[in-house]
């Protein structure tokens, strides 16, 4: 067995210093030895996008990211998005526009959607569509995930 | 899945890498973005001793003009050069291709250098540096030396990079005002690998073009080089007879592989499909799609 290895990183604003196996890879290591479950694994080789989570401020696939990789650096996870409100309006609209069913990909989903909203905030609907492809969901068709961000991202617009 | 376990070393300079690559050879894997490799340890298709990161290593870091070439660190992610001004005004053929790999959250972990070493024949990059004329910089027990894109990729997932060498940045010459450019590529979803895909360069003068390179990625074991297309249509006026006369030749040259749902055949008329929306846009402005 690999030497543990010792990382410090920050997660949703807290500070941890752990021992991780060099193969565990990023959302193994926030479920698994942080509690965070909200984080998901679908398909465990970057197809799926249930593992989206933020390190140092970007959105990078959790499963093709080793947990060593994040030392020294930062990560938000739903967990922290959704205590800090940053997201309320997202997820909101994801209820009213009843964007999710099974939830298995929302976390990710909304990961992926809060990037958009905060990078491209004129982005059309083609955009989103496209921006949105790397996750995948089994339930909704995609439609009323596409009509809830479209909602944001015009409500972030008209309150801006 | 989960990958089988490993060693892990996360060295500083290049010179600690390449002597953990000549002490542990093909036990040892360089990790950078790791979206290719970490699928790969974690579907157990890889399952080396130990993991080299080389994340660590500034040098490798950056894009920048230096004298007529522009160099792009091995370390640089797609999203890094999607978003380059650099990159916009002096490749502008690496800002159109960018979009087209994977998704985001991939471009932001993916970097240039991983891509032209994996070498995958249905992957962006390899296609664009051979379209760009680029040049591979290896950086070795003996020292720096560069390698064209011709003579880089040698076989499938094989390049001329030795086991003991590094790849440390690309370089590709600065385009000019006479610089056109086109990349297309047809995907059932956006993201996913294409089924056929072009990248294309040249100088324009007039409605002609001279001095072509048109590369095609997911027909090959590697990406290739159109010939005698490229031959065919040097200085010759686009007009429609010779862009039938460009496609019938692209596809009478090529001799695609088939993948798991397209058949050569296909391939080789989307092809054709590529270049006849391609050629076009030579009267108006450099392509995009």
């Amino acid at each position: 067995m690999a030497d543990l290895y010792p990382i410090k990183v920050t997660v949703n604003g807290k500070p941890h210093q752990c021992s991780v196996q060099p193969r565990t890879h990023l959302v193994d290591f926030l479920r698994e030895d942080l509690g965070l479950k909200g984080s998901h694994l679908g398909c465990e080789h970057g197809v799926c996008g249930a593992c989206t989570v933020e390190l140092n401020g970007n959105i990078v696939r959790g499963c093709l990211t080793l947990a060593v990789q994040a030392d020294g650096g930062t990560v938000q996870t739903i967990e922290g998005l959704s205590e800090s409100g940053v997201i309320r309006d997202l997820q909101e609209a994801f209820v009213r526009r009843n964007a999710l069913q099974c939830g298995f990909c929302t976390s990710g989903m909304l990961m992926a959607a809060k990037e958009l909203v905060e990078q491209m905030p004129h982005a059309n609907r083609a955009e989103v569509r496209e921006w949105i492809s790397g996750n995948y969901c089994r339930c909704t068709g995609y439609h009323a995930i596409v009509d809830a961000i479209c909602d944001v991202l015009q409500q972030r617009k008209e309150a801006a | 899945m989960k990958a089988a376990a490993f060693d892990y070393v996360k060295p500083t300079t290049i010179d600690q890498v390449l002597a953990l690559l000549q002490q542990h050879g093909d036990d040892a894997r360089l990790l950078a973005g790791g979206q290719t490799l970490m699928a790969t340890l974690n579907m157990r298709l890889s399952e080396p001793q130990l993991v080299i990161d080389i994340t660590g290593i500034e040098s490798l870091r950056g894009i920048s003009v230096q004298g007529k070439v522009l160099r792009i660190g091995a370390l640089a992610t797609h999203t890094d050069i999607e978003f380059s001004p650099l990159v916009a005004r002096h490749a502008p053929l690496l800002k159109a291709a960018a979009p087209h790999i994977a998704h985001r959250a991939i471009r932001n972990s993916g970097t240039f250098g991983g891509s032209i070493a994996y070498a995958d024949p249905a992957a962006e990059w390899p296609t664009c540096l051979l379209a760009l004329g680029g040049t591979v910089v290896a950086r070795g027990p003996k020292g720096e030396r560069r390698i064209a894109a011709d003579d880089f990729f040698t076989g499938l997932y094989s390049t001329a990079l030795q086991p003991d060498e590094l790849l440390a940045a690309c370089e590709i010459p600065l385009a000019g005002v006479d610089h056109w450019f086109g990349f297309s590529e047809l995907a059932r979803r956006h993201g996913d690998y294409a089924i056929v895909g072009m990248a294309a360069t040249a100088r324009r003068e007039g409605d002609a073009l001279h001095g072509l390179r048109i590369v095609l990625l997911g027909v090959d074991a590697t990406p290739v080089r159109a010939r005698q297309t490229e031959a065919l249509l040097e200085g010759r006026a686009l007009d429609t007879a010779t862009v039938t006369q460009a496609v019938a030749s692209l596809r009478s040259e090529i001799d695609p592989l088939p993948d798991l749902t397209n058949t050569p055949d296909t391939k080789r008329h989307l092809a054709g499909v590529l270049l006849h929306r391609m050629l076009p846009t030579v009267a108006t402005a450099s392509a995009t799609a």
